[in-house]
């Protein structure tokens, strides 16, 4: 298993990057890890997703897709993909320390 | 790791439910990943952004052995209507969204749609027939240069 050191503390992720371990993850190592994905900054508007995204985790064990992010994060569409250019679910999960989202739509 | 897919171009040249659907999943699907994504519709592909049909697309009850259905059963008047409402529920149920919706969240994905300029010519349609989410009717070589760089799907 793969690791990664993030706001000081070593954390296992799997081939893609993902937190194997959800609750490892802490709100001060987002910046880093958004930074390997290429954010540079992470604005209010990339916070409400993320916490979104653990919300939706933390309810129903596995993250939201795009579609229900557009639909109930309170962020649409056009600006998730203007926020994570690299595909919102994908990138805001991975951000968010949580599995990548499961589903084809 | 093997290399990745960075564009796609996603040609829909079919007008019957079976035969768009696939090609905007795998688009909506593209542009989750981060893949850079063009939509090009032609022949009855049209219908999928022909503004006063987009939403009346109806599954192939005829002709689609696929479906199970006898011929003779599946050409009676309506069976077409009742077998798409089945599948639309369906598809409901599994969170697929409807073609205009579907549509209107692939372009806002940033994903490009485009129409044929041959097959709008041979219908005699125009650039108002269709939703305003197209962005342009092309010629088949406006296409290759769009496509340029990218893999091809063709459905």
């Amino acid at each position: 298993m793969a690791t990664r050191t993030y706001d000081g503390t070593t954390v296992e992720v799997d081939s893609r990057g993902f937190f194997t371990d959800p609750a490892e993850w802490r709100e001060a190592m987002a910046p880093a890890i958004a930074a390997e994905e290429g954010i540079p900054e992470l604005t209010d508007r990339h916070w409400q997703v993320i916490k979104f995204m653990r919300h939706e985790y933390q309810d129903k064990g596995t993250g939201p897709t795009v579609r229900v992010l557009g639909r109930i994060s309170g962020v649409g569409i056009k600006e998730l993909y203007q926020l994570f250019p690299g595909g919102p679910a994908k990138v805001a999960a991975r951000i968010a320390g949580i599995p990548k989202p499961q589903g084809c739509i | 790791m093997s290399e990745r897919i960075e564009k796609l171009s996603i040609i829909i040249s079919k007008g019957s439910l079976e035969g768009v659907y696939p090609g905007l999943i795998m688009a909506n699907g593209a542009r989750a990943e981060g893949i850079e994504v063009n939509l090009f519709f032609t022949f009855f592909g049209l219908d999928t952004i022909h503004k006063d049909r987009y939403d009346h697309i109806k599954v192939a009850t005829v002709g689609n052995p696929g479906l199970h259905v006898a011929t003779l059963v599946g050409g009676l008047p309506g069976m077409s209507a009742v077998m798409t409402h089945v599948l639309e529920r369906k598809m409901d149920r599994l969170d697929i969204p409807p073609i205009p919706e579907f549509l209107e969240m692939i372009a806002d994905t940033g994903a490009g749609l485009y129409a044929c300029r041959a097959s709008v010519d041979l219908f005699g349609l125009e650039k108002n027939d269709f939703i305003p989410q197209v962005r342009d009717v092309i010629t088949v070589g406006e296409f290759y240069e769009i496509a340029a760089g990218g893999q091809i799907i063709f459905t």
